[in-house]
């Protein structure tokens, strides 16, 4: 992904014309007390790290034909924080034989429960604030109740969980939603461009009736994966450097072989 | 049924499970009286929203108190110009006959052709390059041909094309209405006046119309590259100046993200770091538009997700490469030991894989066009272009492949002759790669640490 970075980017928010300062300073103070919900910041991205996936619970001697396995199909923040923050409200649209195959869901954590038999895929929308972004946005995971291991003796303890990793990217993202993360564990919030102050952030909803929304006591905590970045860049940064330094041999060896071919060029 | 019972199965079905998809109800309803099942199952089988078929009026009978009989009576119509008598079968109700004329005599419409006189014609209508006789010729014909110009025009005594009939008809006709019209307001809603004909139009339009349908196929694939192409140059131009600063930090991110991830000795790396980034950008102006023009549509989305983003962003790196170079960069990447998708796609990994896969096509790049090279040079110093080159090396080679491991690809220590005891990928593979005259080209291969 390209680096947005904004050191050498002019202040978008200040008017290159040169007006009387007066009535600059009437023009932005207005625009910014109609637009502020609404202005964006350009050339700014903010993202959501989340982690979504199954675990499945195999029911054992309880299990009958058509519901040998209960299962939790979940989003969630990657580090276990409260998504609600960005999240209004979740929609698991399940197989068509279920019940109501459209479950929704409304608060943190985003997750839903069910007992069954087959392995199929949920289609995940998220839907934001109002402040975050109109738009929803789509997942798309496959249920998972069988361990790879088709072999080995299925537990009723341990649960077979398939989880994966990605990053909600919001881009030009409002000054307000800006503003009311800013201190948030679940967004990772970037670097704004110079000059660029964020208004009082105002709270979307009452504090004190929220329950809590983050999943680190999560009961099934216990079995979320660990993603850690630091392995795969080392991976990546290992690879890299071997590959250039191939190109650069072969470099050499083109430039050697083409010193040859001028000896041999026929006249 | 029958067939359970020939069995001897239970009749009785089992329930059907909660999670089997349920089955739509196929049994059509009883079917409704007044067709036949067969019939009634053309339609679908199923009871129409809209019932199409009144089925009330189906098995009506005619009222039994009019009696209808069937005669061979003879007709006129008003349609004929002569007193043509003609039969036919007519339905008389109760002994009387139908009255009114012929039924089908409204359809016989004609175009309403202006007629001038002969001194509106010297007052109006003269034109140099129209007699009077011919101008009446041709609005003969219109009224005898309802203004079917193409036969008028095979009909008109002297050679015209259809668009100097038009023009000369229209334009008459446009006069007359006018020199007629009391005052100029009231004609102008009159079709003809509105729109002229405007002969240069209309013979420009035949001739591109008739230029594309005789294009052949081979001009029509160039057409449409062409035009793709000149879409793609727009797209990226535009995409470009639009997303023109956020570009330019790219090459100088490259340097110094590597140099902070490496693990190795850091002289040799900076040199081919510098190197690296060069080469990404020297070739690949286009792969940069393509890569301002897929960040423009992020953009616009809005919101996306990380591994999206990726996916978009590494099809447009490879948009020049063909299949089998993506299949390969692809297998250098497994070689490496690094994941095709990351697992953790988080902003620096997504960077690093895309950079990642930029270095290899580069990679790859620079092994053909060193082959090629070689294959030259082996060509110049042989003294025929009429061997293959590598001939000789070749059968040397087969001799090889039956002894020892294959020397793979990307050999250390500068020596490319030189065979190493290396993990063999497997015979298919092997087999697919030309056999090159340096000898050495082949896929790459795992990388050990004892290679460093």
């Amino acid at each position: 992904m390209v680096d947005t970075s904004l050191s050498k980017k002019k202040d978008p928010d200040q008017p290159e014309i040169s007006l009387p300062t007066l009535k600059s300073q009437r023009t932005k103070m207005g625009k910014s007390e109609d637009s502020e919900k609404k202005k964006k910041i350009k050339d700014v991205e903010i993202s959501v790290p989340i982690v979504y996936g199954n675990a499945a619970f195999w029911l054992g001697k309880k299990a009958s034909e058509y519901q040998s396995h209960k299962w939790t199909v979940y989003v969630r923040g990657a580090t276990n924080e409260d998504l609600s923050v960005v999240v209004k409200r979740a929609v698991f649209q399940l197989h068509s034989s279920f019940n109501n195959p459209t479950r929704v869901v409304e608060s943190a954590p985003f997750e839903l429960s069910e007992s069954g038999w087959g392995e199929f895929e949920i289609a995940i929308t998220l839907f934001f604030h109002n402040d975050v972004c109109e738009k929803p946005l789509n997942l798309y995971h496959h249920l998972k109740l069988y361990p790879e291991d088709e072999s080995g003796p299925m537990s009723t303890k341990k649960p077979v969980v398939v989880e994966s990793y990605d990053e909600v990217v919001f881009t030009e993202p409002s000054e307000s939603f800006l503003a009311r993360v800013q201190n948030h564990p679940a967004v990772t919030f970037p670097r704004l461009p110079a000059g660029v102050t964020l208004p009082p952030p105002v709270s979307i909803e009452d504090e004190s009736k929220k329950k809590r929304g983050d999943t680190k006591d999560h009961p099934l905590s216990q079995w979320f994966l660990n993603f850690s970045e630091a392995d795969e860049l080392l991976q990546l940064a290992a690879a890299r450097q071997q590959v250039q330094a191939h190109i650069a041999k072969l470099r050499r060896q083109i430039s050697l072989t083409d010193g040859q071919n001028q000896q041999f060029k026929p006249l | 049924m029958d067939a359970k019972d020939i069995l001897g199965l239970p009749k009785t079905p089992l329930p059907i499970p909660q999670e089997k998809k349920s089955r739509p109800q196929k049994d059509s309803q009883r079917k409704p009286d007044g067709i036949s099942r067969e019939v009634y199952a053309l339609t679908g089988g199923v009871a129409p929203l809209m019932p199409s078929i009144d089925v009330s009026q189906l098995k009506r009978r005619p009222p039994s108190d009019e009696k209808i009989t069937w005669q061979w009576l003879p007709f006129t119509s008003s349609a004929r110009k002569d007193d043509l008598q003609l039969y036919h079968w007519v339905r008389v109700v109760n002994g009387v006959p139908p009255t009114g004329d012929y039924s089908f005599a409204k359809y016989n419409k004609s175009v309403d052709v202006i007629r001038y006189t002969d001194e509106e014609y010297e007052k109006y209508l003269t034109d140099p390059k129209w007699t009077k006789e011919e101008t009446d010729q041709l609005f003969d014909l219109c009224e005898r041909f309802d203004l079917r110009f193409i036969i008028i025009a095979d009909r008109f005594p002297t050679h015209r094309t259809v668009e100097e009939l038009k023009d000369r008809y229209y334009s008459v006709s446009r006069a007359i209405l006018v020199a007629r019209a009391p005052s100029p307001g009231e004609v102008a809603g009159h079709p003809l006046v509105k729109e002229p004909y405007n002969v240069t139009q209309e013979t420009e339009r035949k001739r591109a119309l008739s230029m594309v349908l005789s294009q052949t196929k081979h001009q029509e694939r160039k057409d449409a590259e062409v035009l793709a192409e000149a879409k793609r140059i727009a797209e990226s131009r535009m995409a470009a100046r639009a997303a023109e600063e956020p570009d330019l930090p790219v090459p100088s991110d490259v340097g110094p993200e590597s140099a902070e991830g490496a693990v190795g000795p850091g002289d040799t790396i900076s040199p081919s770091n510098v190197q690296a980034p060069a080469a990404a950008i020297a070739p690949s102006t286009s792969v940069i538009a393509d890569n301002a023009s897929t960040l423009a549509s992020l953009r616009m989305l809005r919101v996306y997700l990380r591994t999206y983003a990726l996916e978009q962003m590494v099809q447009a790196a490879s948009s020049s490469a063909g299949l089998r170079t993506i299949k390969r960069v692809e297998q250098t990447l497994q070689d490496l030991g690094v994941n095709l998708k990351p697992k953790v796609p988080t902003k620096a990994v997504c960077a690093e894989h895309l950079e990642l896969r930029k270095e290899i096509l580069t990679l790859l790049n620079l092994q053909k066009q060193l082959q090629y090279k070689e294959a030259e040079g082996s060509s110049f110093r042989d003294g025929s272009y009429g061997d293959m080159p590598g001939t000789a090396k070749r059968s040397q080679r087969a001799a090889d492949q039956d002894r020892t491991f294959v020397p793979d690809t990307i050999s250390f220590g500068g020596d490319r002759v030189v065979k190493r005891e290396q993990k063999r990928k497997g015979p298919g593979r092997t087999s697919e790669t030309p056999s090159s005259p340096a000898g050495a080209h082949k896929r790459p291969r795992k990388m050990k640490a004892s290679d460093l």
